[in-house]
């Protein structure tokens, strides 16, 4: 089993609609859904003032709730919760930074780029910047091409 | 132009964006698959056009769409095309979409890899640092393969963001394509001393991950995470270096005790949980367990994790308990004293964390508080709203309860009530589970009957209350268990009619078929019970009057729809009418009944069977009659092959024995009959009791306490059974108390060995009762726990990296698959020379194994040698002379044994440390192989008594705290406590390991003696003149004397040879004469006068314990007469 520091990052609503998933193990898409669809049922089941973690199969499962949406990060037996937290929160603040004070509905429109801070923050599971500011950079440099390839046309 | 970017804008109009999608669907509520359809199809016509912008809008809505679950795999094609477009704003969907579509099968990835190539090399970064991030997450092994030689170059990338990337997508590389592991890792190495912080915490990530797959090959890089972990302030990076650790110190133990100082420091400084968290984890995982630093840090660890289940944060004390519970298995006892706080988790708001706190009590319970932690949960039982939490409370009580055959109760009356109580939970699934646990313990623990039985026939009494309610009837299991036990052991009934009235009630027949067998079958037992104790009176119509009232109630049953209620119920009212007609007739009828059902019911183990040895001549496997012969008909042909194969099973069959050996073996095997406690005997004890009362004597008569009320009336309180055991425990210790001071006397008159006992420990505690509890062999069901199947999501990718030496020079062969017109560009290894050592000479195979039954009798031989020489080495010096007899011996392992009572340097006279004794034993491996799992055992005498952790039992060995790979050495010390040091004593032990070689592992024992002998309880003291004459003045020491004949040496080499070896200091010498003193480790003294003439030297010694001078003196004849 290869260890890995994430599993796979899903993010639903509280209706338990899929908003954003991230798998870092190849599944194939059966697996993915079924995954999903107990995971999405076993969180939305749990009280509000319950801990943020669960045993799940041989997974630990580590989740937040942020506003209407679940944030959900599968984890090793001996990895660290806590800094699986972090990573979470970490996220939702260079998501609330990029769109400004974000909301649900930015994820589902932009979905895009939620995806691409995502990918900026963390890759293949393992977190590849820990500075807000360098993946915020990347980001506006990234779309800062894309508009100026944008421009002839 | 202006007017194709009109036709262009016209286009995008009637197109569909990502957003309108969105809205649509948000719009289209009831009919969405419907509308999502139209969508595709839509989706469809627009892959189908030529523009790439269009394309890529397209794929961008299935991204989505895949998203909500739909199959989008049939525009894998498309999704490679919007990929490789040379506009970034598309290159990134089309990556987007391929990293969340495309897996492992998917075929269109064959067709990108050079694409991607092209991204890689890509003067734009950001073309790069997508191409990167998608393949990280669609990189098949051929991808894996194709790119590894660039991604490899890009590490060196002039960017930090691409290095960072690179560095990260390794892994997955390695995975994907474990050859490519050995090229790259001189380079990944290179990237710890990254100047970006970024790429080195991307190595320290990628190494540890790698680390914690294969340790071994990566210990040598201990010294530049030990420093990168002092250094770095990055709590990400920290966190992975102390995770890489934690994989690293069982194989390296030193390393353990280095990394106790800076995990200490980081957990009193650091503000992070999350490091806190790990730092507190590792070093509880650690193996390392003997030496002081890592008690305190232990200490401290438990300090912290306090402080996190206070927290108000619930995934803070969620995490505290987790971690405890870890401790729990290696120092209970740590964690025993903070019960309090776990307890008070069990009110906790939060689930999980409630379960988690019953989890850790489980393993808290002891004698002295297993009451009290039940209490406790019974009042959450009565508390908890929601059967599933309570029905998980009500398992954890029982499993607590039984834990290891009931270890921890100490009266079984307390338990009988606690059951009782439990069966008053409504709408529980476990009813079955109390029965068999009321079943259980009334079966084996014979002096709890009485009890049980009065409290079973209460419950049949009041089965109303049990069964009033139909959703109950999970409960209702426990009157299965209650009538059994009444029936069985009615001869324990007090009012037996009146049970059996109960029992036969009409209310009965609404109960589960199953129970009702139950009641009928016994009743029928409290039947004969009731006409036995009838029979003796002179009034018959009491007799009469139960056998009308079977007569009367029967017939109920006998109409159940239930077959075996109804086979039981017609057979015993025949019978009951037969016998109420003997009745009449004046016939006593009592001992026959009775006699259906006598004999003891045995508890059998469910593997007895293979304890009942096969008897002589008889084959199992041999056939009775001969196997139909196979011409009989062609359609038996399928029969015919399977007894073909029979004859290979059948054993040889002994026919000749002669008399003589029949006897003999006849003779064994009764006696083994005998001993096996499973084995039920044909006896006539147990055929028996035709004649006599069924079985009265074979109810061991056990003298209850009588401050226990026996009979409750009406359900029993638990609560009352604490008290009660508090005051038998305080009664016991005030006895206890005065045995011991009687025994304190006698010591003091010099004879007492037993050893003081402090406060109340576990052993001190016993039981309330004689308890017989019958043993026997429990299923095996951990064992299953471990078999579970493990999960099928995650085993896929069992790649196994990491099983060659990294330091081995690159074969041609590894080199990694480069095109043609680059250079060749695996580097030469930069880690060759730095971890040279590691890679071990292999051995040829056969050879091993004779040499090491060879060695063995060497072991034999020099160990004798070994163990005798510690004795001439004095304290200071151990460590060099120890080496010196390493270079003699060829031994695999070498043992150096050596007491040295170093604590009573520092306090001497007090006797609680007098009875110390510490031996430092020097473990040499000399094999090729690696030792261990070194488990040292040592046999107690009454004397002495190898101290052992708390919460092991008294034959428990120790772990030695380190493994030894071939040819190293290392030393442990073991405490031991001594009672009495005045006589000599030799102690067997026995070390037992595990040898590892290439390819296979033994279990190796090692059997060996230490030898205390007196002198090792001198300590050289330095003693003044005057003192010394005071001393001798005083009167009080005893003397003796000894001579030595034919020593051949110098007066000096003599006196120094009875000062290095037996530990005495010179007071003044005179010429040929000279006193000398020594003191032992409880302060006796011990002075010597020496003197010499010619080759004859006397010694008149004086000590105020005349026994231990004896031995001492002669010990020091032994060392002259070896010379």
């Amino acid at each position: 089993m290869p260890f890995l520091c994430l599993f796979f990052m899903l993010l639903f609503s509280r209706q338990g609609k899929l908003r954003l998933q991230k798998w870092y193990v190849p599944l194939s898409d059966k697996e993915k859904k079924k995954i999903t669809r107990e995971l999405v049922q076993t969180v939305l089941a749990r009280k509000p003032k319950m801990c943020s973690f669960l045993e799940w199969r041989d997974l630990k499962i580590v989740y937040k709730r942020y506003a209407s949406l679940y944030f959900c990060c599968a984890i090793e037996d001996q990895d660290n919760e806590l800094i699986t937290l972090e990573i979470i929160h970490r996220y939702v603040e260079l998501l609330d930074k990029y769109f400004g004070s974000v909301c649900e509905l930015d994820i589902i429109f932009n979905f895009e780029k939620a995806y691409f801070i995502l990918d900026e923050f963390l890759l293949g599971g393992e977190a590849q910047e820990t500075s807000k500011k360098n993946v915020l950079k990347a980001i506006e440099q990234a779309d800062l091409l894309q508009e100026v390839r944008y421009s002839p046309r | 132009m202006a007017l194709k970017i009109v036709k262009g804008s016209i286009d995008r109009m009637f197109d569909k964006n990502l957003q309108d999608l969105v809205r649509g669907i948000r719009n289209h509520k009831e009919d969405e698959a419907k509308y999502i359809s139209t969508c595709i199809d839509e989706i469809k016509q627009e892959l189908k056009q030529d523009n790439i912008a269009v394309k890529a809008n397209a794929v961008c809505k299935l991204t989505y769409l895949q998203m909500l679950g739909y199959d989008v795999s049939w525009a894998a094609f498309n999704i490679v095309e919007v990929m490789s477009s040379s506009k970034f704003t598309y290159k990134r969907i089309g990556y987007l979409a391929a990293s969340q579509c495309f897996h492992e099968n998917t075929d269109v990835i064959m067709l990108t890899t050079n694409q991607i190539r092209k991204d890689l090399s890509s003067p734009n970064q950001y073309d790069t640092g997508v191409a990167l991030t998608g393949l990280s997450c669609f990189v098949t092994p051929d991808l894996a393969r194709d790119l590894a030689n660039d991604i490899m170059t890009l590490m060196s990338h002039t960017k930090p963001y691409i290095r960072k990337k690179a560095v990260l997508i390794m892994y997955k590389v390695f995975l994907k394509y474990p050859e490519s592991l050995r090229p790259a890792f001189p380079r990944l190495k290179e990237k710890l001393e990254d100047p970006d912080p970024g790429v080195q915490s991307a190595a320290v990530n990628v190494i540890c991950e790698l680390a914690r797959r294969n340790p071994k090959n990566y210990l040598s890089l201990a010294p530049l995470f030990f420093k990168l972990m002092t250094s770095s302030t990055n709590n990400w990076v920290l966190i992975k270096i102390i995770k890489l650790f934690g994989a690293l110190t069982p194989l390296e133990p030193r390393l353990g005790k280095k990394l106790i100082e800076p995990l200490t420091n980081l957990i009193h400084s650091t503000s992070a949980m999350s490091l806190l968290y790990e730092c507190v984890n590792t070093v509880i995982a650690g193996q390392y367990s003997c030496s002081v630093g890592h008690i305190k840090s232990h200490l401290l660890c438990v300090q912290k994790l306090r402080i996190l289940i206070e927290d108000s944060d619930q995934n803070l004390k969620y995490l505290g308990l987790l971690a405890m519970s870890k401790i729990l298995k290696t120092h209970p006892k740590s964690v025993q004293s903070h019960k309090d706080l776990i307890l008070q988790c069990l009110d906790d708001k939060d689930e999980s964390i409630r379960l988690r706190a019953l989890d850790l009590l489980y393993g808290m319970v002891s004698k002295k508080n297993l009451m009290e932690i039940v209490k406790k949960l019974m009042i959450h039982v009565d508390k908890a709203e929601g059967t599933t939490y309570r029905d998980e409370l009500l398992t954890k009580i029982i499993d607590i309860c039984s834990q290891s055959n009931y270890q921890y109760i100490t009266n079984f009356e307390w338990y009988i009530s606690i059951l009782v109580e439990l069966t008053r939970l409504e709408g529980t699934r476990h009813g079955h589970l109390i029965a068999s646990q009321m079943l259980d313990v009334a079966i084996r623990v014979k002096a709890i009957r009485v009890f049980a039985v009065a409290q079973m026939a209460t419950l049949l009494d009041n089965a109303h209350l049990l069964t009033g309610n139909m959703q109950r009837n999970g409960i209702c299991e426990v009157l299965y268990a209650a009538a059994w036990i009444c029936g069985e052991f009615s001869e324990h009934l007090e009012n037996p009619v009146q049970t059996l009235e109960a029992m036969l009630r009409p209310k009965v027949a609404t109960l589960p078929g199953h129970i009702q067998a139950v009641y009928v079958q016994n009743a029928a037992k409290l039947f004969a019970t009731i006409l036995k104790n009838q029979e003796g009176n002179t009034d018959s119509t009491a007799a009469q009057e139960t056998s009308q009232m079977m007569i009367d109630r029967l017939p109920l049953f006998v109409q159940s729809a239930n077959l075996e209620v109804q086979e039981r119920a017609s057979c015993i009212l025949q019978l009951v009418k037969y016998i109420q007609k003997l009745q009449q007739k004046d016939v006593e009828v009592a001992e026959e009944v009775s006699a259906l059902f006598a004999g003891e019911l045995n508890p059998v183990a469910p593997k007895a069977q293979k304890k009942v040895p096969v008897p002589e001549g008889l084959d199992l496997d041999a056939w009775i009659n001969e196997p139909p012969s196979e011409s009989e008909s062609e359609d038996e042909q399928p029969k015919a092959i399977f007894t073909k194969e029979e004859p290979k099973h059948s054993r040889p069959r002994h026919t000749e024995v002669d008399e003589k050996e029949l006897a003999r073996r006849r003779e064994a095997r009764k006696q083994e009959q005998a001993n096996n406690p499973f084995y039920i005997k044909a006896s006539p004890s147990s055929q028996k009791v035709y004649q006599e009362a069924p079985g009265v004597e074979h109810i061991p008569v056990v003298q209850i306490d009588l401050s226990v009320p026996l009979k409750v009336p009406g359900l029993p309180m638990s609560d009352q059974y604490v008290k009660l055991e508090e005051e038998r425990r305080q009664k016991e210790r005030a006895e206890k108390k005065k045995k011991e001071k009687k025994k304190r006397k006698e010591k003091r008159s010099g004879r007492g060995k037993k050893h003081d006992s402090g406060p109340e420990s576990e052993e001190d505690i016993t039981p309330a009762h004689v308890v017989d509890i019958v043993t026997e062999e429990m299923p095996e069901v951990a064992q299953e726990d471990q078999n579970r199947l493990p999960s099928p999501y995650l085993c896929r990718v069992k790649v196994c990296i990491c099983m060659f030496c990294l330091c081995r020079p690159l074969a041609d062969s590894e080199k990694l698959p480069v095109r043609s017109h680059r250079a060749a560009g695996a580097p030469k290894s930069s880690a060759e020379d730095g971890e040279a050592e590691n890679a071990t000479p292999q051995e040829p195979k056969k050879k091993s194994s004779k040499e090491k039954r060879d060695k063995k009798k060497d072991k034999e031989r020099d160990r004798k040698v070994r163990l005798r020489c510690w004795k001439h080495f004095p304290p200071s010096g151990h460590k060099s002379d120890s080496r010196s007899t390493q270079s003699e011996g060829r031994t695999v392992v070498t043992f150096l044994v050596f007491p040295l009572p170093r604590k009573v340097c520092d306090i001497q006279g007090n006797l609680q440390d007098g009875s110390q004794v510490v031996v430092s034993v020097i473990f040499e491996n000399k094999s090729d192989s690696f030792l261990k799992s070194m488990e040292f055992n040592v046999l107690d005498s009454l004397n002495s008594k190898l101290q052992r952790p708390e919460g092991s039992g008294p034959h428990d060995g120790l772990t030695v705290p380190f493994q030894l790979p071939p040819g190293v050495s290392n030393e442990a010390r073991f405490v031991f406590t001594v009672q009495s040091i005045v006589m000599p004593q030799k102690l067997k032990g026995t070390l037992t390991f595990i040898v590892k070689n290439e390819d296979s592992s033994t279990h190796e024992k090692l059997d060996f003696k230490l030898h205390f002998t007196c002198t090792s309880y001198l300590i050289t003291t330095p003693c003044y003149s005057d003192a010394f004459a005071k001393l001798l003045e005083s009167g009080d020491l005893k003397s003796s004397s000894v001579r030595l004949e034919g020593v051949n040496m110098p007066f000096h080499h003599l006196l120094a040879r009875i000062c290095f070896h037996h530990h005495f200091s010179v007071v003044e010498r005179i010429d040929s004469c000279a006193s000398m003193y020594s003191r032992s480790i409880q302060g006796h003294h011990v002075c010597l006068l020496v003197k010499t003439s010619g080759q004859t030297v006397s010694i008149d010694a004086k000590c105020d314990e005349p026994t231990l001078l004896g031995n001492v003196l002669d010990e020091i004849k032994q060392t002259f007469s070896q010379c």
